[in-house]
């Protein structure tokens, strides 16, 4: 407990000093309120309008996790065939470590041009295949490097390439899989607002902050970015939870694996 | 029935290729029920080549490989060897109990009859209040004494270990050795060893076979009676330091591009 307020203290410290600053500097130099509204007024609009940015959360964030669990379960599946087909793996894995360093969440202007104007399918799609090249590139790595001694092990005990599936590399696989989720969780919230200003439907945080900006409605705007913010802290806080678990019943330092 | 015959065995790595490698020629070897055999030689000597051969983990170019009066293949399958590593080789996500019962699950052994075994095994090494625990909270030695566990635990009539104190320090080393000793008396279990130390092989084994390179052959073969009862004393007993000299020069004798020291160390015995 000593140590988790030791750790708590600082940037809380930090945080409202900068809230303070903020808030005097508008204050000070008279700050207009299309220019920079004060924390105030943004926690004012956020605390009256909380129903509708409420519902704009459940959008985005149900965009954001919808993909994220479609996005896990296909990168899964498809890194058991890169293991399964060698020469599979050979063709994909270039190009999904390639594509980690590709803004593809642009490609959601095209999966709007595919769907109805108010489908939410394109920003999930979208969501969905940014998580799919993180979890696919980390569990592939996973399945595959397995401790040789481990290796020579069950092959002595002339284990068959199944019961080296089941005993050696799923197992090794999982802390990689949980790495994966802390990396895509935020990538999954943020490609959901980043796809809301591709069109669609207005229902969503990344909609709501575009549309009242557009309005001059600018301390509403904050109050959104307030949400979004949030959302995103709650979907990396849930990550790294899960990933301690795994790494803490192995007595492994978080993060090995890579995007 | 001998634990291990090795006959007339010979091991090429890319045959016909400019890379080709004669990791072993000419390789005969036997080892007698409950016989402690120590390859040694400098690296390179195809002793670790031996040993897979033996373990069927590779197969031989020429020549034929017989453990517990089994092919190697079927000996494999039949997990008539436990094998050890220079790392313990341990699942991280398994405990040291469940380590230990890997093998056994291979087997399609119940529950109860592996959790049995795991306790009589533990129990063998010294660890028994370890069972719970994960195999990175143990030290290093107690790690390898969990592997020793895990190889013997389905009672294989042969242990085939590759270094498996290497990575230890100096004095977790001798304990460990005088441990597999003890373990080895106890369940009768024969041994081939590869190590690097002169010392380790001579205080260990009832035979230490030397090895010299390209081609990996045997060039020697030396017997050791220290009596069965080896203690710390052992080790500053006059014979186990003319044992040490006997190996030492043995290996010393085969050394590429030391030919003229031959005579040399004949002269000196």
């Amino acid at each position: 407990m000593h140590r988790v307020v030791h750790a708590v203290w600082p940037p809380l410290v930090f945080g409202v000093g900068f809230l303070a600053l903020w808030e005097a500097v508008v204050e000070v130099f008279d700050l207009k309120p299309y220019f920079l509204p004060p924390p105030s007024a943004i926690w004012d609009q956020f605390t009256s309008n909380f129903d509708l940015v409420w519902d704009a959360t459940l959008v985005s964030g149900g965009n954001a996790l919808v993909g994220l669990v479609a996005g896990t379960l296909f990168g899964v599946a498809m890194s058991f065939l890169l293991m399964r087909f060698n020469l599979l793996n050979e063709l994909l894995t270039p190009l999904a470590v390639a594509l980690n360093a590709v803004p593809i969440f642009v490609l959601v202007a095209v999966f709007n041009n595919m769907f109805s104007i108010t489908s939410e399918v394109p920003r999930r799609l979208m969501v969905t295949v940014v998580v799919y090249f993180i979890v696919l590139v980390n569990v592939a790595k996973g399945l595959r490097q397995v401790s040789p001694t481990h290796l020579e092990l069950l092959r002595s005990y002339a284990a068959s390439p199944t019961e080296v599936l089941v005993k050696a590399r799923v197992p090794n696989a999982v802390p990689y899989l949980f790495t994966a989720l802390k990396i895509a969780a935020p990538a999954a919230v943020i490609t959901a607002f980043v796809a809301e200003y591709f069109g669609g439907s207005q229902n969503g945080l990344g909609s709501r902050i575009v549309s009242n900006i557009a309005s001059s409605r600018n301390a509403v705007a904050w109050a959104y970015v307030l949400g979004a913010c949030l959302l995103g802290l709650v979907f990396y806080l849930v990550s790294i939870c899960l990933e301690s678990i795994t790494t803490h019943n192995r007595g492994l330092d978080p993060g090995g694996a890579t995007t | 029935m001998s634990a291990v015959v090795v006959q007339g065995v010979s091991k090429v790595f890319n045959q016909g290729r400019p890379n080709q490698v004669d990791a072993l020629v000419d390789i005969d070897l036997t080892v007698e029920p409950a016989e402690f055999v120590s390859l040694i030689g400098p690296s390179g000597c195809g002793k670790s080549t031996l040993l897979r051969l033996i373990a069927d983990l590779i197969a031989p170019t020429t020549g034929s490989v017989t453990v517990n009066g089994k092919d190697a293949h079927r000996a494999r399958v039949d997990q008539e060897y436990g094998m050890a590593f220079q790392q313990a080789g341990l699942f991280d996500w398994r405990n040291v109990a469940k380590n230990i019962e890997l093998p056994l699950e291979l087997k399609g052994w119940d529950k109860q009859r592996r959790a049995e075994r795991a306790r009589e095994m533990l129990e063998l090494v010294k660890l028994g209040e370890f069972a719970d625990h994960r195999p990175w909270q143990l030290s290093g030695g107690m790690q390898q004494r969990v592997a020793i566990a895990r190889a013997l635990a389905a009672h294989p009539p042969l242990l085939l270990m590759d270094e498996p104190f290497g990575a230890l320090d100096e004095m977790t080393r001798e304990h460990m050795q005088a441990e597999l000793l003890r373990i080895c008396a106890e369940t009768g279990t024969s041994v081939v060893f590869v190590t690097h130390s002169i010392p380790e092989a001579v205080y260990l084994s009832h035979r230490v076979v030397v090895m010299s390179p390209r081609p990996g052959r045997i060039t020697d073969i030396v017997t050791v009676d220290l009596g069965e009862g080896r203690d710390d004393d052992t080790r500053e007993d006059s014979e186990f330091f003319k044992k040490i000299t006997e190996v030492r020069e043995a290996l010393r004798a085969h050394q590429p591009g030391r030919s003229d020291r031959i005579g040399q160390a004949v002269e000196d015995r």
